[in-house]
């Protein structure tokens, strides 16, 4: 009763919070300081068509080191926590009866499709919306296809963590290589801006980019293999 | 933001909203899947009305993408086993 009665005070606390938010929202007419820096300076700094993508890989280029370095630690606490129960190849794995006619052609014809649209959208990250970390999700989910079609396919997991390692180091050394070449850490004008909107543009964050979008695809793809390894306890 | 996009936005968010009483209120569990999945797809698309496109397509391929493929393995995986 009186926990109910908590719930229906906390949900009517927050829907009273909602509402005077609502009520006195007013729209800015004009962008503010910092976004009026950003979409003043973006184009002609750094040659990016994407401002959002801009900030997320130079402006803010260390929180998005941050951000990969937390899923990198997830995807191998993932790892740690299944590896003890990992199954043995052959030994008692039980029979799954077979994929379905449509699922199997369906991914036959989709799985290539899903990757090459990953791959598209974080090599385009700088000129359309989408990039690294999106474009590794949806390689990612390419994979689980896979695994939902063939579920004792096994993944080689060398390839996924030498992916995976070699990605981040280069994501690092190019930062490393923007406090030698140009402004500062993650600094992507060490490469030629080129013209805005051109695919070769933007200096280094195409490639940034792809290293990301790549690292974060094989972060995924290798809890999903993980999880799809592990026997029931 | 005109009238026509203002409804779209009403539609979406009470489909939004009754897709998300499905989910929790449901008896059978792969439609409540689906229909978790389904908020995000509708998150997805009022994200792009709101002109946010990044964050759309990670709520389509994330929210609505990868979680309900993983919510229909792991789901495979409890009935599979023999002692559940």
């Amino acid at each position: 009763m009186i926990k109910r009665f908590l719930a229906l005070l906390l949900l009517f606390g927050i829907g009273a919070i909602f509402i005077t938010l609502l009520l006195g929202y007013t729209p800015d007419t004009e962008l503010n300081l910092t976004a009026r820096y950003y979409a003043d300076h973006t184009a002609q700094d750094l040659g990016a068509a994407n401002i959002i993508t801009a900030i997320i890989v130079t402006y803010r280029g260390l929180d998005t080191l941050g951000e990969v370095t937390v899923l990198f630690l997830t995807a191998a606490i993932v790892g740690l926590v299944l590896a003890h129960n990992r199954q043995h190849s052959g030994a008692g794995q039980r029979e799954l009866p077979p994929s379905g006619e449509l699922l199997t052609t369906g991914s036959r014809l989709l799985v290539p499709l899903i990757l090459l649209l990953g791959v598209y959208i974080f090599i385009n990250g700088h000129l359309t919306p989408g990039g690294g970390f999106q474009g590794g999700a949806v390689i990612a989910s390419a994979i689980l296809l896979i695994l939902l079609t063939e579920p004792t396919k096994r993944f080689s997991h060398r390839l996924i963590a030498a992916l995976e390692s070699i990605s981040g180091l280069f994501f690092v050394v190019i930062g490393v290589f923007g406090i030698f070449l140009a402004g500062g850490f993650l600094d992507n004008r060490i490469l030629p801006t080129g013209t805005v909107g051109a695919l070769f543009s933007a200096g280094a964050i195409p490639i940034i980019y792809s290293f990301v979008g790549l690292k974060v695809g094989a972060e995924f793809s290798s809890m999903l293999a993980n999880l799809s390894e592990t026997e029931e306890p | 933001m005109s009238t026509l996009m203002l409804a779209m936005s009403l539609l979406f968010a009470c489909a939004m909203i009754g897709a998300a009483l499905v989910a929790i209120r449901g008896k059978s569990l792969p439609i409540a899947i689906l229909a978790a999945g389904l908020v995000s797809l509708l998150a997805s698309i009022l994200f792009l009305i709101l002109a946010a496109p990044d964050v759309a397509m990670t709520e389509a391929a994330i929210g609505s993408g990868l979680t309900v493929f993983l919510f229909f393995f792991v789901l495979g995986r409890v009935r599979g086993g023999e002692h559940d």
